[in-house]
């Protein structure tokens, strides 16, 4: 608990609260400015949601099973159903101050359409993904000659909703591509910790088994 | 509503109605619930341009309400629906329509919430409409009553709400037609109301609704027994025209895989085929007996009133034909649910709100639940339905400070 809360202090949880949470969602609720109107983008059962509103964040949700909708309307949560491809293009602009997408990017069929929408929406998006790149993944293509599957991505490739994967530096070339600025990149190990900062990209390329991405529009303030 | 099993009935075609006509006609002018009486002073100004006065409506209430008048929550009704949404039918004896939903500990808590629950402008049950006298000839309103809308309904409900001294609703809650009544409220008066549950319902009524609307006004107005629409001056009543509506209804009120379920191809009482119009089947049973029921309870002229109502019902028409408009800006907190096999409101009518709802960055929750019931659904024992009404008022209720012990 004691090093979890020193790497990401954050105020407004009850001291030992943030055991209970995962380690990316600590940490995308420590990129959030307390106060501010957010929108998790497959927000799967609300974890995301009930920690940012425990924290004084106006948290709305968009969930594509119906089991997770309901759970997390059952929890009083703002959430609908819905998908990240079609949906969020009903959103005006400016709409939220940060855009979340945890752990979905992959899953989506138009990852920069999704991309650009989220920053259209919202001034800030948040953005996390599983790294293709991390070590694990291409020593089981290399050595073991199959798909990788591992602790948090156990599907098969013939059953799994993740049809987009990338690695950190393919998502940092999209970022620049479509004129997207990086405020703060994170990489997390397996057990969801941040790797060391002030490391080249290909080390976090290598090591991260996560990537988390706090982006704004470039030239923001337009 | 939908009732357990079928009735050993083998009319060839609806019962006349044993409850008398004296009797609704009782409750329509002087009803058994508590009525806000509204005189010449305050009359209702309805879409149609006439002012209505004078005029009532007659309501039920349930629960206390609190010191800062800020836990009423407003129960809409639907179609064939009314008041008495949780205590004995002053006409048919039979439970609230949703008990299931109202009451100590369930997901409208009457220990915390002041509950309200008003007939509808056009109703039979008290509140005026076409089976009320009308006080400048004494006689019936019949269809010299003026045509109503959703909108009237909800001027209508603001007035006794003002009458009870409320200035803000918590909630308001309906299926149905009940739902459009909630959405127009916060369509109408979102500064009034905290929070909405819509359920099965749409912010307008579609092509295929109006239709089956239609069919059923023409078996009304078809049965001779109507005599247009004076039949009260006549001793008779068009039970079977009224049944006929309510047969086609309640079919569009359940679903195939429902009625599968329930009837399937089973004979009623016999095990060969009579080889006659005789209610061989277990679901044409089923059916008379919804139908016979219903006109013992409803009446005829309110029946035509209320569904064009609901055929009248488009909000976004009213906003330049963008719906998204009708919400700008809003702060009430919304709920909708719809249910997979609900074909009378179909999932895509309230998600085509929810989207109207994100485009003015509204806080709202949807949920579709998963069940055969169909449209009828929301009457029914569907706890996952409870559970989401549970957590909804419970997370709007914290928010607007409504303590456990402030009922």
């Amino acid at each position: 608990m004691a090093a979890q809360q020193q790497t990401l202090p954050l105020n407004g949880l009850a001291q030992g609260a943030a055991v209970h949470y995962r380690g990316d969602h600590l940490l995308v609720a420590e990129m959030v400015e307390r106060g501010s109107k957010v929108l998790d983008v497959g927000c799967g059962e609300g974890d995301l949601l009930q920690l940012l509103e425990a924290r004084g964040i106006d948290g709305r949700g968009i969930e594509l099973s119906r089991e997770g909708v309901n759970r997390c309307v059952a929890k009083g949560l703002a959430v609908v159903q819905g998908d990240a491809d079609a949906d969020l293009v009903n959103y005006p602009d400016d709409a939220f101050d940060y855009v979340i997408l945890s752990q979905t990017l992959q899953a989506t069929r138009q990852p920069r359409a999704v991309l650009e929408n989220l920053l259209r929406i919202g001034r800030r998006a948040i953005v996390s993904f599983p790294n293709f790149g991390f070590w694990k993944m291409r020593l089981q293509l290399l050595i073991g000659g199959h798909m990788p599957r591992t602790e948090n991505l156990p599907a098969t490739w013939y059953d799994t909703p993740n049809i987009h994967f990338c690695t950190i530096k393919d998502f940092v070339q999209l970022c620049d591509e479509i004129n997207v600025k990086m405020e703060r990149a994170v990489a997390l190990d397996l057990h969801g910790r941040p790797v060391r900062a002030n490391l080249p990209w290909w080390f976090w390329n290598m090591f991260g088994e996560q990537g988390v991405f706090l982006l704004s529009r470039a030239g923001n303030g337009k | 509503m939908e009732e357990s099993g079928a009735t050993t009935t083998s009319m060839q075609s609806i019962a006349s109605p044993a409850i008398h006509a004296e009797d609704r006609a009782q409750e329509a002018d002087h009803p058994s619930s508590p009525v806000a009486k509204f005189g010449i002073d305050q009359p209702l100004q309805l879409d149609c341009g006439i002012d209505l006065s004078p005029f009532q409506i007659a309501y039920q209430t349930y629960g206390r309400l609190n010191a800062d008048r800020s836990n009423a929550i407003l129960v809409l009704h639907a179609l064939t629906g009314d008041q008495h949404v949780a205590n004995i039918h002053p006409v048919t004896g039979k439970p609230g329509w949703w008990e299931t939903m109202i009451g100590p500990g369930r997901p409208l808590d009457t220990d915390r919430y002041f509950i309200i629950c008003a007939n509808v402008i056009g109703g039979c049950m008290g509140s005026t409409g076409p089976a009320s006298t009308n006080p400048a000839t004494g006689k019936l309103w019949g269809l010299d009553f003026p045509i109503i809308t959703i909108p009237d309904m909800v001027r209508a409900q603001t007035m006794l709400i003002d009458r009870l001294g409320i200035e803000t609703l918590f909630c308001v809650v309906g299926g149905s037609m009940g739902g459009m009544q909630a959405l127009q409220w916060t369509a109408a008066y979102p500064k009034r109301v905290f929070s909405a549950l819509a359920v099965a319902c749409s912010t307008r009524h579609s092509a295929q609704n109006i239709a089956f609307h239609e069919l059923g006004r023409q078996a009304v107005m078809a049965d001779p027994d109507w005599h247009h629409g004076r039949y009260f001056e006549q001793g008779t009543h068009p039970h079977r025209g009224l049944g006929v509506a309510r047969m086609a209804a309640h079919i569009t009120y359940l679903s195939d895989a429902a009625l599968h379920r329930k009837f399937g191809r089973r004979m009623q009482d016999r095990d060969l085929p009579t080889f006659s119009f005789d209610a061989d089947f277990q679901v044409e049973s089923y059916l008379r007996h919804q139908g016979s029921s219903f006109v013992e309870r409803f009446d005829a002229n309110s029946y035509l009133y209320l569904t064009r109502a609901m055929d009248y019902f488009d909000i976004a028409a009213d906003h330049d034909g963008v719906l998204a408009r009708a919400f700008r800006g809003i702060q009430t907190r919304f709920c909708v649910v719809s249910f997979t096999s609900d074909w009378l409101f179909p999932t895509p009518e309230s998600r085509a709100l929810v989207h109207a709802l994100n485009a003015s960055s509204a806080r709202v929750s949807f949920a579709e639940i998963e069940t055969d019931r169909g449209h009828d659904a929301f009457l029914l024992d569907v706890p996952e339905f409870f559970d989401i009404s549970r957590a909804f008022l419970q997370s709007a209720a914290a928010a607007r400070g409504l303590t456990r012990t402030d009922a």
